[in-house]
């Protein structure tokens, strides 16, 4: 006797959240299926050694404030934290910060300079905004409403004004490295402002056509860009998530791994009927959300032998290797970074842009660098939970490390990684060595097993203008709908993609309550 | 004093187009060229006793049809013959073989891998069919798209209406195409290495992007989308070397009355209450025009022959800020003998075709890594062509030259200025990596000449001897070339217009910028366009 369901949604990441307490409150029957014990996918904080907690994503820095008032997550305990500073590190300790829109330890020009750039970023991400939370039609054929959206669009960018327009369609392809040096003098101050734009994909500093996009997507959050970590860490927000989905009636179950979508073949073509769990029990629902990534969901949950053939090829050349590295580490008490008091701030390691240049170069040909550029924090000061009482964890970002390693993964390599980060960090915070209880790396291919993300991607496909908008996933199920009918995406391999925003989860809902 | 209705400066092949065309319409043109010589880089050069090189551009293939009808050029000298078999060499010897007919070609390919061999069909068809859109809009003036004038409106519509003739699918398709990486989108094609090496190349020829640096894909397409006798994608020699064409086009020009004067170096361009006037030589000579028309590139055309206070505010960074980077070298080399190639079959076609040292993926990939860091690849990727196998008339009888295109070399040493025996060594990287593949093959160099960066910029004017005047990335094509405002051939000052490469469509031996400038000149003169539409439409 199998249950019955509105709408079954796979994998409870922060999208499939959002998706089921959409649904939910719109009175939907939902269950909500994780493979993992913990809810949360890439934002999930687990335990990584005893009293010492972490999660893969570590700051919060565009969570849609719509999806928050739409869902009441306040009142379900969700609170967003103060903005933190990012900091760019120097070995001298003369580091480079960004607090709430000003930048200091740099040049007075670079100071005026910055002060232009981000007014003008931030009116270009203001334009962009509105379109993360609205399903974009595709090209070709459109209905009114359709051609409505792209209307607005082109609108919304004649609407900066000729010079911002031009200057806009000039710089949106532009490297990141033309971009700074046309801006800024100072190498850290590039090098940092170059980080959001490139961290968690395939790009350099040198690299054209998508770093500005990605800049601008990270800049349409309440902060601005600036990141957050929420009271009471990542979990503030996960848990917020679920008080709200299970109190307006939806199931979850967690330890519940999928294994097949289930696909009903008729005269009348075919339909998502239910789905499979790994240990054989069955559920069936008018639709299946999968908030999963497109290619697990389409080659493994679906199965090739239910899509067209020239489909399947599009899902399979998805470019969605990983290219970020997680390093956690148990600390006896708080690393000492030179010239910071207290390092409860976002750091970023990266001297300047051929630093981060360099490093991707190890990269492409299957090499983690020597010299890794990382992003750094220790969530332990601003969530005490996460480590004992006086002890602290340090939470790292490795960029390049890639998915595939020339010669796989082995012990050996892992722990050379491991090892030339903690180097690097130990110029920046001396005698850090010292204070490490216990080390966790999670190369991309760790967290494709650990978190079942294809290519352990961040944004479960990179984040390019071929693979972005009505073109995300593959264009036919771009707009959350799929060739199947009653199988719908919910994921960071959507529009508008990756980060902790909800964009995604949010659109499905919508287009399914349509 | 004289008083020209136009000067033109600098002649290299788009400003003796653009002169042409004036000259055709009536008006009173003058060429002034810094060298003893016309053509810029397409010239052809006697640099060692009986042996011409055409000693920077060596191949051509964009220029546009209906231009060299419309100028008959072939009344004027230009012959083009297009060349067939180009060998690829990888690391180990192993060599791909483009054949001249399918036949041989496909199971040339099937040899290798039956998978690319089937592949390689529906890539060219893709590419094909990505080409001829290009191709729609290189003899048409970009649209300004925040502008309202109906002109403007009605190209963008034009554009769109391309666009969408596409079909859905193929749009997302193009989309890709434009965007991606060559090595990342050839991915999707082929399995065999040399293979994707041999089709990526042209991604990175002329630009400082590495073959997995997206927007490598367009510049691939921006070499294939030419032809030769409508043969698209085809390339050809020019009879006598690239100064044929620009021979062919001065005869055009001359014909028509246009006068060129050599061993003329502009100073600066004459600037009286915001409007071009004419121009100072070196020698301080002054020239009188009503209209001035730089074909230099834009960098230099700002920051170089123009006095910044003539400039209105904001020009003179955008032209600092201009990307025109230095990543190509050339060695042009005299044999006394036809070389030989390991593992190439001896057959007329095919050893006296284009080679190119290619590799793999990862080599060019690596070369450009090299230029990143401000030196040179000890295994550069070099393509080559013996044009003397095809025409008598470059090389004494029996004997070759060989032009050796690299890729990458920078402008700029991490260790310092380029010197000449930093030139020299250069070069001797190159001929040690042709000898490899070429045993015997330094016996047979009675000459040879090295052209870095440094030289080219030197010798022709082409900032850091960039040979697109200007990268052909998506923020420097269409309405942003050179700058964003700034698309359709009028420059900031009144009565000044640029007719070089660093417009649209941009780099190439296309003759399209001249055509295009001169068509935006006569309108603004009221005068009848002669300036003919392309003619690639309904092929």
């Amino acid at each position: 006797m199998t249950k019955q369901y509105d709408t079954i949604i796979i994998g409870a990441g922060h999208n499939g959240l959002v998706c089921a307490a959409y649904l939910a409150k719109k009175g939907q029957k939902v269950l909500l299926l994780e493979a993992a014990d913990t809810l949360g996918g890439l934002a999930s904080t687990r335990e990584f050694h005893p009293g010492f907690k972490a999660s893969v994503a570590h700051t919060i820095n565009q969570f849609s404030s719509k999806i928050v008032g739409d869902l009441n997550l306040a009142a379900y305990g969700f609170k967003s934290g103060k903005p933190m500073q990012s900091v760019g590190l120097s070995e001298d300790g003369q580091h480079v910060s960004i607090a709430n829109g000003k930048v200091t330890g740099v040049g007075q020009s670079d100071i005026d300079a910055f002060a232009r750039y981000t007014k003008m970023m931030q009116r270009y991400a203001k334009a962009m905004a509105g379109f993360s939370l609205q399903t974009i039609p595709p090209i070709g054929n459109n209905s009114f409403s359709e051609v409505l959206t792209f209307a607005k669009m082109g609108l919304k960018i004649r609407g900066l004004g000729r010079e911002d327009m031009r200057e806009l369609l000039r710089i949106i392809s532009l490297p990141a490295r033309d971009l700074m040096d046309e801006n800024f003098d100072n190498p850290i101050l590039k090098a940092m402002l170059s980080w959001d734009g490139l961290i968690g994909s395939k790009m350099a500093p040198r690299s054209p056509n998508n770093t500005v996009l990605m800049m601008l997507f990270r800049m349409i959050g309440e902060h601005r860009g600036a990141h957050a970590l929420p009271v009471g860490g990542m979990d503030g927000l996960i848990n917020a998530l679920s008080n709200a989905l299970t109190s307006s009636g939806a199931e979850i179950r967690t330890s519940a791994p999928v294994g097949q979508v289930l696909v009903n073949r008729s005269k009348n073509g075919l339909s998502a009927v239910g789905v499979i769990l790994q240990n054989g029990e069955e559920f069936k629902a008018q639709r299946i959300v999968s908030a999963v990534d497109p290619k697990q969901t389409f080659l493994d949950l679906v199965g090739v032998d239910n899509l067209e053939i020239e489909f399947t090829n599009r899902i399979n050349r998805l470019r969605s290797d990983g290219y970020v590295a997680k390093l956690h580490l148990a600390l006896d008490g708080l690393p000492d970074f030179n010239g910071i008091n207290i390092p409860n701030e976002r750091m970023i390691i990266a001297p300047e842009m051929d630093a981060i240049e360099f490093a991707f170069d190890d990269a492409k040909y299957g090499e983690a660098s020597s010299e890794p550029v990382m992003e750094v924090m220790l969530p332990s000061l601003r969530d005490q939970s996460l480590a004992p009482e006086g002890k602290h964890v340090l939470s790292a970002h490795i960029m390049y490390v890639p998915y595939n390693r020339k010669g796989g993964w082995t012990k050996k390599a892992k722990d050379q990684l491991a090892k030339n980060a903690i180097k690097t960090l130990s110029q920046y915070a001396p005698g850090i060595e010292k204070q490490i209880a216990h080390a966790e790396l999670l190369t991309p291919a760790d967290i494709a097993e650990s978190h079942l993300v294809t290519g352990g991607h961040w944004h479960h496909g990179e984040f390019a203008l071929d693979q972005m908008m009505m073109m995300r996933p593959t264009y036919e199920a771009a707009q959350y709908k799929t060739p199947i009918p009653g199988l719908y995406l919910a994921s960071a391999g959507c529009h508008p993609g990756g980060g902790i925003m909800g964009g995604p989860g949010h659109n499905a809902a919508h287009e399914i309550l349509k | 004093m004289k008083k020209y209705d136009a000067i033109i400066i600098g002649a290299g092949h788009n400003g003796l187009t653009n002169a042409a065309y004036l000259a055709r319409a009536g008006l009173d043109v003058l060429v002034v060229e810094k060298n003893d010589y016309i053509g810029g880089a397409a010239a052809s050069r006697q640099l060692h006793n009986g042996f011409w090189y055409s000693n920077c551009s060596y191949v051509c293939s964009m220029m546009r049809q209906a231009i060299h009808r419309d100028l008959d050029l072939t009344k004027h000298g230009l012959v083009l013959v297009p060349y067939l078999g180009t060998v690829g060499f990888a690391d180990n010897g192993d060599t791909l073989i483009s054949y001249h007919s399918e036949g041989p070609e496909y199971n040339h390919l099937r040899a290798r891998s039956p998978h690319d061999a089937d592949a390689m069909f529906r890539f060219q068809t893709d590419l094909a069919r990505y080409a001829q859109l290009i191709r729609k809009t290189l003899l048409r003036t970009p649209p300004d798209p925040t502008s309202f004038r109906p002109r403007d409106i009605k190209e963008l519509i034009f554009l769109a209406r391309e666009f969408g003739t596409l079909g859905q699918k193929e749009i997302y398709e193009y989309i890709r195409f434009f965007t991606m990486s060559a090595a990342e989108f050839l991915e999707d094609y082929f399995e065999d290495d040399l293979i994707k090496a041999a089709m990526a190349s042209p991604g990175i020829i002329g630009t400082a992007l590495g073959v997995y640096s997206p927007g490598s894909a367009y510049i691939l397409l921006h070499h294939v989308m030419g032809d030769v006798d409508g043969n698209i994608g085809a390339w050809g020699l020019a009879r006598g070397g690239m100064g044929a064409i620009s021979k062919a086009i001065a005869g055009a020009l001359q014909e028509a009355g246009g006068e060129i004067m050599t061993e003329a170096p502009v100073k600066q361009i004459l600037v009286t209450n915001g409007k071009a006037v004419g121009v100072i030589l070196e020698n301080d000579e002054e020239l009188h025009a009503n209209i001035v028309v730089s074909n230099l590139d834009a960098k230099r055309t700002f920051t170089k022959v123009m006095d910044k206070k003539d400039l209105p505010p904001g020009i003179y960074d955008k032209a600092k800020n201009f990307k025109i980077r230095g990543s190509s070298g050339k060695v042009n080399i005299a044999l006394s003998g036809l070389p030989k190639f390991t593992n190439v079959p001896d057959n007329r076609y095919i050893n006296r075709g284009g080679q190119a040292f290619l590799g793999s993926l990862e080599t060019m990939e690596r070369a450009y890594d090299c230029w990143k860091r401000g030196t040179w690849s000890e295994d550069p990727f070099v393509e080559s062509v013996i044009p003397s196998a095809w025409d008598p008339t470059v090389a004494p009888p029996g004997q070759h030259w060989m032009s050796n295109f690299i890729q990458y070399c920078p402008a700029e040493l991490a260790d310092g200025p380029w010197t000449p025996e930093k030139r020299d060594a250069f070069g001797q990287t190159v001929i040690d990596k042709i000898e490899r593949y070429s045993p015997g093959f330094k016996k047979l160099i009675l000459h040879a000449e090295i052209r870095t960066p440094h030289e080219i910029e030197n010798e022709v004017g082409l900032t850091e001897g960039n040979i697109f005047q200007g990268e052909l990335t998506i923020d420097q094509l269409l309405f942003n070339r050179p700058f964003p405002g700034y698309a359709q051939y009028r420059m900031p000052i009144k009565n000044m217009y640029m007719c070089g490469s660093s417009t649209h469509p941009g780099g190439g031996v296309s003759s399209a910028c001249g055509a295009n400038a001169a068509r935006e000149i006569l309108k603004d003169l009221r005068r009848k366009n002669t300036v003919p539409e392309d003619d690639c439409y309904d092929e």
